[in-house]
């Protein structure tokens, strides 16, 4: 690892260093700001002129200065404030680091000593408290295997710490919870196995061949349940030996849980029948002594399976995060020295520029420099088709490279890259609760000690007025009671859903920030959409070009598109664009004057040229001639009509607007299809305001607010009584996100950690919305369907547990089915969470969906 | 009623009111955080059947580091959450992970397994 092309000529790997002339070191230092010819001289004169320093040659393109220095006289330090010196930023890489066997305020002496010896190493400083190391180096000379290996040579050792979210982590999570199942299904296969046969030798007289030879109260029958009791004992200590440990632990701290009411379960059967079989002369009839190891082996072997179950199904529940894990590049070919080396993504610094070839993975976020691609984003976007990507655009990590080979300039690494955040943002999401979980905790703390109280109020109940043989009875529904309860189930129904739901919208492109904004997207009344950015591009483009008085749309398009090539007006970039995207090549203006309010005037190709509103025109009396009519129709359809006179003549008018994006107006057609109202938000005028909205549909527009008031009128239809969510972009729409029930956030690129809202978009569609609160709305029902099943189960589960069926059917459940049950039901609510999964977004027309 | 039933009564009574005091009625006794000399309140917390210590004492105003170690495998403890602060953390067995946070208002605030099943308290002073 490393850079392979230093090391090769290097007489040490961990040196860094280029063997130069005799004595001499030759280094290869960045410097960032370099914009011309003649910055690269003035940072040459100013390296040079530092003492010991035999040559220095900076290279435009790569960023970086060659130095040959006598490392006698001088060193990278002073090299760098040279650099700075001239006016220039020479950038260092920082990385923090873990090292183990620091016992000593000595030890940090001879760390620091030791990464400061190895070149390129600007500052060390090492901290005994948190035993971390905090190395500044220059990446271009070290890299950091070369730093750790220094700390290794000074006789410690530096502890890996893969950052949390590596796949690798991932695989060791993969394997703990395989290694869990394994373990828990050999408990079951040895439960089934002497399960099996305790359940027949239990009840011998049940089965014809066994009768006759082990009748009731036979020696040969008290030997069998004797070797029964022995085998259930090994089950116990074996299969069952998590829920005695777990129930310990539990009341240690006052706490009960599943375990202790598995473990007080099988217990009680277990030592009511080792009692039963050893001093069977303390019970007064013989039919009380019957033995009830089947229970204990029985019941821990079945909720052992379950539990196997359950880690299976909890696997697959979190899926979509192992999905997005995994989705991260390993390696990247980064241009160093002018040369082209593989390093491990994590060593990939800002500033880098990483080398990417036609179908290969974006290893971080950066901006194009050279080339261009298409790029298949899906991956992070949920765009499906891939996205054209030239010279400047921003390209995102784990994306896949498709079409062409380009390079681009690193703007993000490690943890700040999209895809990491979008990794953070999606654990803690799933981490957080749904405010209904609210009821399930508080009733969780007093669950399980209630159902041990009515195990004992059963018991007693049945003792006291049960048929005989009340004790057996009694003995029967306690321990059916103690089973059949299934906290795991009530507490596991809100969470699993979050899990899926919040994974299934992050594959959607959709970040949801917890289970709060989750449930409240779902009960949503008002959706508010921001026009600029949201409804529309939010960047002007050319849309008309009208030509009079004799000249033709092109001439018009390139004299007005030449003027404006100097202008620097955002409306004046969407002509040059336009006039660039029609092939025409735009003439150079003289004598440019830009009039504020107006509009500018300019010679070009020998003409003078006017272009502004129709006051300018006015004030320079230009004749119209009908033209103005033309401009107030393209203004009542929200574009911006600009005239353009030359040589004191109308030659037309040159419109531009802000397009809606294309997928808006089945979005909100959508949206209204969901029973949602929808309104339009904007600074702009009335007009266009309005000329927008019957474009896209949409009846109810608040215009011309100014940006501070949009959270004020979010608020004022929250007094409505409306639940209302604001749709915008993160920035300049922040306080309304804030202000908003829920706020949308609408992300492009790679910025997706928006701190205001509580989802955020990742593609910069609405379509999003749609699909944001359709997720909310099946998650949300998937999770009352977790949390009624689980009630309606514990509620229903526990008075027939108890018998209160007996007096009128005479049904009284088994302690076994009762095992069934228990782990059916937890099961099931993992299940129905994973049956999310499955979840399609509905088709704007109402389509199908489950 | 015979004299076997009022036994199996009186016992099952003191049972249930055993229960109700052991669970619901004792208050357990918290644990003071020590600051640290990085600023921080610290106190390392083993997740094993539960929080031990699972009532922590801090002072407001200074930031608190909790440091989790898990050690067993059973899934139900696999995350730690503290709702009031909006943090959690996923704990692999064996490993300490620290969760910090900045308690501003005085109180009692829960922390807990996603399940609910383990629950502790961190009381702001």
């Amino acid at each position: 690892m490393g850079s392979t092309e230093i090391a090769r000529s290097a007489p040490s790997a961990t040196t860094g260093v280029r063997a130069g002339t005799s004595g001499a070191r030759r280094v290869g230092l960045p410097v960032a700001g370099l914009t011309c010819h003649n910055c690269v001289q003035a940072v040459e004169r100013a390296l040079q002129a530092v003492p010991g320093v035999t040559a220095a040659t900076v290279n435009l393109v790569e960023g970086r200065a060659v130095v040959e220095y006598d490392p006698d006289q001088t060193g990278l330090p002073a090299l760098r404030e040279a650099v700075k010196a001239a006016g220039y930023r020479s950038d260092t890489a920082r990385a923090r680091f873990t090292i183990r066997g620091i016992t000593c305020a000595s030890c940090v002496t001879k760390i620091e000593k030791a990464l400061l010896g190895t070149p390129g190493v600007l500052k060390a400083s090492v901290s005994m408290g948190t035993e971390e190391a905090d190395v500044e180096y220059l990446p271009s000379v070290a890299d950091l295997g070369a730093v750790k290996a220094a700390v290794g040579s000074a006789g410690y050792e530096v502890a890996e710490s893969p950052p949390p979210a590596s796949p690798e982590a991932a695989d060791r999570e993969a394997e703990a919870r395989e290694a869990e199942y394994g373990s828990l299904m050999r408990k079951w296969w040895f439960g089934a196995a002497v399960g099996t046969f305790t359940m027949i030798m239990s009840y011998p007289w049940l089965f014809p061949g066994l009768r006759d030879w082990f009748p009731r109260e036979s020696q040969r029958l008290w030997y069998v349940w004797a070797g029964m009791g022995v085998g259930s004992l090994a089950v116990i200590l074996y299969s069952g030996n998590h829920f005695f440990t777990g129930a310990w632990q539990g009341l240690r701290h006052r706490s009960a849980n599943m375990h202790t009411l598995i473990a007080l379960g099988t217990g009680v059967a277990w030592i009511y029948s080792t009692i039963a079989l050893l001093f069977p002369q303390i019970f007064p009839s013989s039919e009380l002594t019957d033995v009830y190891y089947d229970v204990t082996v029985v019941v821990i072997a079945l909720v052992d399976l379950g539990l196997a179950m359950e880690l299976r199904a909890k696997g697959r529940t979190s899926e979509a995060i192992k999905k997005l894990i995994g989705l991260q590049a390993k390696t990247a070919r980064v241009l160093r020295d002018g040369n082209e080396i593989d390093i491990s993504v994590e060593e990939v610094l800002v500033g880098d520029i990483v080398v990417v070839r036609p179908g290969e993975k974006i290893p971080v976020d950066g901006a194009i420099v050279e080339g261009s691609s298409a790029v298949d984003e899906s991956m992070v976007t949920g765009e499906s088709l891939p996205v054209e990507k030239k010279v400047g655009e921003e390209v995102i990590g784990a994306t896949l490279n498709k079409t062409g080979a380009f390079k681009f300039r690193a703007t993000k690494v490690g943890k700040d890259t999209a895809l990491a955040n979008i990794i953070r943002m999606v654990r803690d999401a799933q981490g957080s609760k749904v405010p209904v979980q609210r009821i399930v905790d508080a009733v969780s703390g007093y669950f399980t000690p209630s159902v041990a109280i009515l195990a004992i109020l059963g018991f007693m109940t049945w003792y006291t007025f049960g048929p005989p043989p009340a004790v057996v009875f009694a003995l029967i529904v306690a321990v059916t009671t103690l089973i059949i309860a299934c906290p795991c189930a009530l507490g596991m129904a809100t969470p699993m859903s979050l899990t899926t739901g919040v994974g299934l919208g992050a594959l959607n492109g959709i970040l949801i920030r917890g289970g709060e904004s989750l449930q409240t997207a779902q009960k949503l009344q008002t959706i508010i959409l921001d026009k600029t950015g949201t409804i529309t591009h939010g960047k002007p483009v050319l849309t008309d070009v009208v030509a009079s008085g004799g000249f033709d749309e092109t001439t018009l398009l390139r004299l007005a598109g030449g003027v404006e090539k100097s202008s620097e007006h955002p409306l004046a970039a969407a002509i040059v664009e336009g006039a660039k995207g029609r092939g025409l090549t735009l003439p150079d203006a003289a004598g440019f004057n830009a009039i504020p309010g107006h509009g500018i005037e300019a010679r070009i190709e020998g003409r003078a040229l006017l272009l502004g509103n129709l006051k300018f025109m006015r004030d320079r009396k230009i004749p119209l001639d009908g033209l103005d009519a033309r401009a107030l129709e393209l203004a009542d359809g929200g574009k911006t009509p600009m005239f353009v006179a030359i040589d004191g003549k109308p030659a037309g008018i040159v419109a531009v607007a802000d397009t809606v994006k294309e997928d808006s107006k089945e979005a909100i057609r959508a949206l209204r299809g969901m029973g949602l109202e929808v309104v339009m938000i904007t600074g702009d005028n009335e007009r266009t305001a309005k000329a927008i909205a019957r474009q896209v549909g949409l009846e109810r527009v608040l215009a011309e607010v100014l940006p501070q008031d949009k959270a004020f009128n979010v608020q004022k239809l929250q007094l409505e009584g409306k639940q209302v969510a604001m749709v915008g972009d993160g920035i300049n729409d922040a306080p309304a996100l804030a202000q908003a029930d829920v706020g949308f956030a609408i992300g492009t690129g790679t910025d997706v950690a928006i701190a205001a809202s509580d989802i955020t978009l990742i593609k910069g569609s609405l379509r999003g919305v749609v699909l944001a609160i359709q997720i909310s709305r099946a998650t949300m029902r998937n999770v009352y369907q977790n949390l009624i099943g689980a009630f309606i189960y514990n509620v229903l589960g526990l008075p027939i547990a108890l018998g209160v069926l007996y007096p009128f059917f005479g049904i009284l459940l088994s302690p076994l089915l009762a095992a069934v049950a228990m782990s059916f039901s937890s099961v099931t609510v993992i299940m129905n969470a994973n049956r999310l999964k499955r979840w399609k977004p509905r088709t704007a027309s109402g389509g199908t969906g489950p | 009623m015979t004299w076997d039933k009022i036994v199996v009564d009186v016992v099952g009574l003191g049972l249930i009111g055993f229960i109700v005091w052991f669970f619901w009625l004792v208050k357990a006794k918290g644990v003071k955080a020590a600051l640290t000399s990085g600023g921080y309140q610290e106190q390392m917390v083993l997740v094993k059947g539960g929080y031990t210590p699972d009532v922590i004492v801090v002072e407001a105003g200074t930031p608190v580091r909790l440091n989790f170690v898990r050690q067993e495998s059973a899934s139900c403890s696999e995350m730690v959450l503290l709702p009031a602060f909006d943090k959690s953390a996923s704990l692999p067995e064996g490993k300490t992970v620290p969760v910090e946070f900045l308690p501003k208002e005085p109180g009692e605030y829960e922390f807990a397994c996603q399940m609910g099943m383990f629950r502790g308290k961190v009381i702001v002073e």
